[in-house]
């Protein structure tokens, strides 16, 4: 109210503006540097406009002037939450452009780390999504086994959170056994941790007052903005690119794909809750799988576009040529474009990959889908409250480094 | 897959003769050339007709080519979670073409064309709101264009004396690093510094 229209507080009408508030970027429920422009009648939300790009580092301009191999760190780098997981777009796009065959045993190590970084993702969003709309103790349990897993990162691959550890042709280096062992003994672990967890959330009153019918999400809705993962899964639609278009070695797992009802923040809730356990389930079966006779030998494809052994370059020459020439000018990738997605924990994620024969891209377009759910944050909490936009933000589950790039 | 592929550019193009300029299928993946003028009616289309039914726009983005007279290539991903297949559309555009925007048909147009418009400076006509997305406020330049420097123009840092942030042309302490990656063996021709004085010494002499 700007008091020039004011009359009289007892008969006169008072002309009544919307209130214009900006929600971040320094907010702790924005999940990242997202600002929000909302106009507000009251405490019900009238238009509400993101402002992105707070994040942007120019990693699509980057990639351009930096080989293949030296392109493969910036991946971890956009969905910091699951970093491997979009390494192994860029490791199918470039292998299929390259026709390289990827061996079982790193196939098989390649479908373990996805499935972990899924449950590292869906913990943090499930941990925060609950803290947004008031439970604190999620947070608390949750991070301990997300400081786990990332033990299990590291011990993989010297790193816990930018592993740059899928290469083309394979995985850098080998799991050990005692890997494996600790590995399939933290999992019943987690599934009891999974138990207490939901026995805090799901049934809990004031969650389900929070989260229930908000935000929902129809199957028009999903065609007209683009939605992916857990937004078409919690609307009922069974649509996991992990099934519908096998890549890997998807297609030997055995796993559900879990579905919701309603489509509202609850039903996401539940979709991610029940995908842990099944990412969970299928981190044993390729433990098991890795443990099988099939499923030794080597980790990477030996060629032109991988290292050599350690070993080789101690004693032959060629192979310490090879090493520095691969580590200096990279690989030559041959002409063509392709786009390649994988199912990561957020949705569809896409590299489109213009090769123009060089060792570096011509251009490559990270389709990230965090970008398309928040587009649609105007049309999910128009008419919603204000405390509502914190739970929705929650559940579409934004990251700023995969949108702003 | 490829075979069914093929079945559907076939369908396509003689469903819409008008649309279709040139269609292939590589790496397992159908690539339709359209022109920039019916975009917005084929994908209208593509959405409605029963043996394509992509429902999901999935991706747009440009490519630059500066020697081209036709300098950007548009390209456009659709998804099909029904028939469960994909398809890539291109567009070859002039710099100073305007492109039809497809913001009606599918909403999530929206935010691509605006990432499109600042990060190459195409511009979408029909596009309701098409500001900068990515960049700074107040950016110029398009900076996905092969022709802006990857380091940028200008430079931001916190000014202690002003209380604010400034920003000032880009000064680079070192050169930035050009690496030149073609084998002397497979025939580049260029004079490694210090050669053009073994020149003059051998006229010299």
């Amino acid at each position: 109210m700007d008091g020039s229209t004011f009359e009289d507080a007892l008969t006169g009408e008072q002309k009544i503006r919307n209130f214009n508030i900006n929600f971040g970027p320094q907010h702790p429920a924005a999940h990242g540097v997202l600002r929000l422009v909302l106009e507000l009648d009251g405490e019900i939300v009238e238009r509400c406009d993101p402002h992105i790009g707070l994040l942007h580092r120019g990693t699509e301009k980057l990639m351009e002037s930096r080989t293949y191999l030296q392109n493969l760190p910036y991946f971890d780098r956009l969905d910091y939450v699951a970093p491997m997981n979009q390494e192994h777009a860029w490791c199918l796009a470039i292998e299929k452009l390259t026709g390289i065959e990827v061996p079982r045993r790193a196939s098989l190590i390649r479908v373990l780390f996805c499935e972990v970084g899924r449950i590292l993702n869906h913990l943090m969003n499930v941990c925060t999504q609950a803290l947004d709309v008031g439970a604190l103790t999620p947070i608390t349990l949750g991070f301990e086994y997300r400081e786990q897993l990332m033990v299990f990162y590291e011990r993989a691959c010297g790193a816990r959170l930018h592993a740059a550890y899928f290469r083309p042709g394979g995985v850098h280096q080998d799991l050990t056994p005692e890997f494996l062992d600790d590995l399939e003994a933290w999992c019943p672990t987690f599934l009891e941790f999974m138990n207490d967890l939901e026995g805090l959330l799901t049934e809990n009153r004031i969650y389900k007052q929070r989260n229930v019918d908000i935000g929902v999400v129809t199957e028009q809705d999903i065609k007209d903005y683009g939605f992916s993962g857990v937004m078409v899964r919690g609307s009922g639609l069974a649509w996991d690119l992990r099934r519908a278009q096998p890549y890997e070695c998807y297609d030997e797992f055995d796993f559900q794909v879990p579905v919701g009802k309603n489509g509202d923040c609850y039903d996401r809730y539940l979709c991610r809750m029940a995908e842990m356990r099944e990412s969970t389930s299928i981190i044993q079966q390729a433990i098991t799988k890795l443990r099988e006779p099939e499923g030794q030998g080597d980790v990477l494809a030996r060629g032109k576009f991988t290292p050599p052994k350690r070993g080789d370059m101690k004693t032959s020459m060629e192979a310490l040529i090879h090493h520095f020439k691969l580590y200096t000018e990279g690989f030559h990738v041959p002409e063509g474009e392709v786009y390649c997605a994988v199912e990561a924990p957020k949705g569809e994620f896409g590299v489109y990959l213009v090769a123009d024969g060089t060792n570096k891209p011509y251009r490559a377009k990270l389709r990230a889908p965090g970008y398309l759910h928040l587009q649609a944050m105007d049309y999910m909490c128009k008419g919603h409250q204000l405390a509502d936009v914190a739970a929705i933000i929650g559940t579409m589950d934004v990251v700023f480094g995969e949108i702003d790039r | 897959m490829s075979k069914a592929l093929n079945e559907l550019g076939a369908h396509i193009e003689a469903k819409r003769p008008d649309c279709v300029l040139k269609w292939d299928v590589t790496h397992g993946e159908l690539n339709i050339d359209v022109a920039p003028a019916n975009i917005k009616g084929f994908v209208e289309f593509l959405q409605t007709d029963r043996s394509c039914q992509f429902s999901s726009l999935v991706d747009i983005t440009a490519v630059d080519y500066p020697a081209r007279p036709k300098r950007f290539d548009v390209v456009y991903h659709f998804l099909s979670m029904y028939q469960n297949h994909r398809i890539r559309l291109r567009l070859a555009v002039r710099e100073d073409e305007m492109v039809p925007s497809i913001t009606d048909v599918t909403p999530s147009a929206n935010w691509f064309e605006r990432e499109v418009f600042d990060m190459f400076g195409i511009l979408f006509s029909g596009h309701p709101d098409l500001r900068r997305i990515l960049t700074d406020y107040g950016f110029r330049g398009y900076p996905l264009r092969k022709d802006f420097p990857t380091t940028g123009y200008t430079e931001v840092r916190y000014d202690e004396e002003q209380k604010r942030v400034v920003y000032e042309p880009v000064s680079l302490t070192q050169e930035y690093r050009q690496f030149d990656f073609m084998s002397p063996w497979e025939g580049a021709e260029y004079v490694l510094p210090g050669d053009e004085k073994s020149d003059d010494a051998a006229k010299g002499a």
